[in-house]
């Protein structure tokens, strides 16, 4: 049985290898998260910011394809606030029955509103640079939920000796130092329903949740099952020993 | 086989209708209930219905998969994000498939070195081995092709990089490539086989795994001491005694198993393949899936392109023919003192090929690649044939069950002697 144990944790170490081939640059700074861990949760209210800072910031440049207006009830948001932010976006629909494309106001259904029409337009507005879908980037980066948070509250000026490309930005969690992206956080950029101040890193954490609960929205419920399945499975093991002990009680 | 003749006094008149025409009670009875096993297998006899388990969960998630997923380049990205968000329980389907996957070949490489360890390969067992290592190229087939199916960037570029390869096959090598894609590149044409192999291979894999039973049933299970059974006091029935210890150990892998799929679904995969495939983007480092970091390893090790696919392959080839490279007369190593460390020697050499299979291959992981690689083939080729014919074994014990009840007086303690 310890052999067992010994040989799985062997073969574990196998698997520690490929998180380290990140290539230069610095490691994310490590943050608390409230949905870290065995029972982690998402914090609602963090969330609910979060999604202003994308809406109000990086909406601008970067689209979420997997999210649509109906998801945000998962969040917190209630039928109406729901149909009110979708309200506030016009998409193509179509064609209609003359065989038109036509604009209608989007709807708790419609995905995100993206800001570019395709990869070309936003490498177009963007100095050849692709914003990235964000849905998936907590899930699509190695320490996804550290390396945003330090990557959007990590610009500062370039040391010494080292040279910025045009129309690039010095930051070393960015593999390579260098990212097409300006810092896209400026402090009160938005409002906070709730009055919490606006400070860069407030929002870096916010937005950092929300990307995290956009790239894994079944998280909670995921551990909330994990929990009762291992009792289960725990138990369980327990009782077929107790019958397997008796059952060969007799061999020995 | 029992020629028809019902195993106990069937009464019930349809069983004894089809008893008469296909003896199938008393053919699960010899297998399932009366089957004699030897008395003393430990716990790493476990790991083949473990495997079993494993296929089936594999195939009943494979098939929900498979109800949503759509293969094509364009769709099937998001076609396994819409399982994970929107299709009922989609993401326990496939995290549990996803790390299925991984579970699987955990489960395959215990079983593998168990009979590295207690000489299960050899006379009478060579076919039944040379199944299982056909079985084990099936499923890193399987597992290869399923890894492309999402169409992330490791799909992509795992794809390309592994179907290259074969390339360097001398003179129709680039043809072979371009046959296997259907076109010029890794594509839709190939996205679509892929999966359609993908399908169907698990149920080959079904088919080897039977007839990897008839043979294990044709002499039955070694056992820890590698000596035959001598007699009946040496075995006992399979069911309850294995039934309930095989329950004992799904319930326990399980465990591990879900602490994957519910608390660290992703641990075991890479990042880079929640970004969509771009054949225009090459990711930093291409690294497979972590089972096959070891034979990956062995690849890049060679300078020559050919050189490190026939190594590559020869590796696993070099396995089949395990019974005849070593030449000890004696199975277990619990009787062989050198082959014991030798053993763990080598499983240390598969753990550090695991290892710098992902790092990148420069430098001193060249190095240590190319020791190893040189190692792994060392062992099969110069230390099994040399070491059987020179080793000192130990003496055997006369049968199962002496060693067993004199090493049962000795343990009372820790034993489950006393019936409760
Ligand atoms: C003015 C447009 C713009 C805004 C606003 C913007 N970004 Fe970006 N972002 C970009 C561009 C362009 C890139 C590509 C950078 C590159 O490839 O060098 C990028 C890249 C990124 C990346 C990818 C980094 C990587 O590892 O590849 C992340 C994550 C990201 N942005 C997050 C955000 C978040 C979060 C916000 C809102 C707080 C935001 N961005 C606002 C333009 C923008
Ligand atoms: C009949 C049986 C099977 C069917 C129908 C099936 C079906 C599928 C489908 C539809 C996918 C793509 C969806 C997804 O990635 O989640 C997939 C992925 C995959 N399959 Fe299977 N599968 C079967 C058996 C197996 C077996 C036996 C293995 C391995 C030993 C395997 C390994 C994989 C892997 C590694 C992936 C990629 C998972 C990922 O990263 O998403 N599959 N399979």
């Amino acid at each position: 049985m310890r052999r067992m144990i010994l040989a799985a944790a062997a073969a574990l170490t196998l698997v520690a290898g490929p998180a380290l081939a990140a290539g230069e640059a610095e490691h994310p700074r490590q943050q608390k998260w409230s949905f870290d861990g065995p029972f982690g949760t998402f914090d609602r209210g963090a969330l609910q910011r979060g999604f202003l800072v994308y809406k109000e910031v990086c909406s601008s440049c970067h689209a979420m394809q997997q999210k649509a207006y109906r998801h945000l009830a998962n969040i917190g948001f209630s039928e109406e606030e729901i149909r009110a932010i979708a309200a506030g976006y016009k998409v193509m629909d179509g064609p209609n029955d003359e065989g038109e494309m036509f604009e209608r106001t989007a709807r708790a259904s419609d995905r995100f509103k993206r800001p570019f029409a395709n990869e070309k337009a936003a490498r177009a507005a963007n100095n050849g640079a692709y914003p990235v879908d964000l849905s998936l980037i907590v899930k699509a980066r190695h320490d996804g939920a550290n390396y945003l948070y330090s990557l959007l509250t990590g610009y500062k000026a370039p040391p010494p000796g080292k040279t910025v490309g045009e129309g690039m930005h010095y930051n070393p969690y960015f593999p390579g130092g260098q990212i097409a992206m300006g810092a896209p956080l400026n402090a009160d950029a938005v409002t906070f329903a709730d009055n919490t101040p606006a400070t860069v890193e407030q929002m870096a954490k916010d937005v950092t949740s929300f990307l995290a609960w956009a790239a894994e929205p079944e998280m909670e419920s995921r551990k909330r099952m994990g929990v009762q399945v291992m009792l289960f499975l725990i138990v369980l093991s327990g009782m077929l020993y107790a019958v397997k002990r008796k059952v060969w009680a007799d061999v020995h | 086989m029992a020629h028809g003749t019902p195993p106990t006094q069937l009464t019930n008149p349809l069983m004894r209708w089809v008893e008469h025409r296909m003896p199938v009670f008393a053919f699960m009875d010899q297998h399932l209930n009366k089957y004699p096993t030897p008395r003393n297998l430990n716990y790493f006899w476990n790991f083949g219905s473990l495997a079993g388990i494993i296929l089936v969960i594999m195939i009943v998630t494979g098939i929900f998969l498979a109800m949503n997923y759509t293969a094509h380049t364009d769709y099937a990205f998001n076609s396994v994000e819409r399982i994970m968000r929107e299709v009922n329980y989609g993401w326990l389907i496939r995290y549990i498939h996803m790390n299925g996957a991984s579970m699987f070949f955990i489960v395959v490489y215990i079983h593998i070195f168990r009979g590295l360890y207690y000489g299960s390969y050899k006379s009478p067992r060579e076919l039944l081995w040379i199944l299982g290592v056909v079985i084990f190229v099936l499923m890193m087939a399987t597992a290869f092709m399923g890894y492309v199916l999402p169409w992330g960037q490791m799909s992509f570029w795992g794809a390309t990089v592994i179907t290259n390869l074969f390339s360097a096959i001398p003179v129709i090598g680039p043809e072979i490539v371009v046959w296997m894609w259907g076109g010029f590149s890794v594509d839709n044409p190939t996205l679509n086989r892929f999966f359609a192999l993908h399908f169907l291979l698990p149920f080959v894999i079904v088919g080897v795994v039977i007839l990897h039973l008839v043979a294990l049933h044709t002499h039955g299970s070694n056992n820890p001491l590698g000596i035959d059974k001598k007699g009946p006091q040496d075995a006992i029935p399979f069911h309850p005694y294995y039934t309930v210890k095989d329950m004992f150990g799904f319930a326990v892998f399980f465990v591990f198993f879900a602490a994957f799929v519910f608390f660290a679904p992703n641990y075991l995969g890479h990042p880079d393949n929640y970004i969509p495939a771009n054949p225009l983007v090459t990711p930093a480092h291409i690294v497979p899936e972590w089972y096959f970091l070891p034979f990956y390893a062995i690849l890049r090790a060679v300078p020559d392109k050919l050189g490190g696919v026939a190594l590559m392959f020869g590796a696993i080839a070099v396995l089949a023919v395990a019974p005849w490279l070593d030449t000890s007369k004696v199975r277990s190593a619990a009787f062989r003192p050198v082959y014991k460390i030798l053993f763990w020697v080598f499983a240390v050499c598969c753990v550090v090929l695991g290892w710098v299979g992902a790092m990148p291959a420069e430098g001193i992981y060249l190095t240590i690649a190319r020791i190893a690689s040189a190692y792994y083939f060392i062992h099969f080729l110069v230390i099994l044939p040399i070491l059987g014919k020179v080793e000192r074994t130990l003496p055997l014990p006369t049968s199962i069950s002496a060693a067993v009840l004199k090493q049962g007086s000795g343990m009372v303690a820790g034993a489950p002697a006393e019936k409760p």
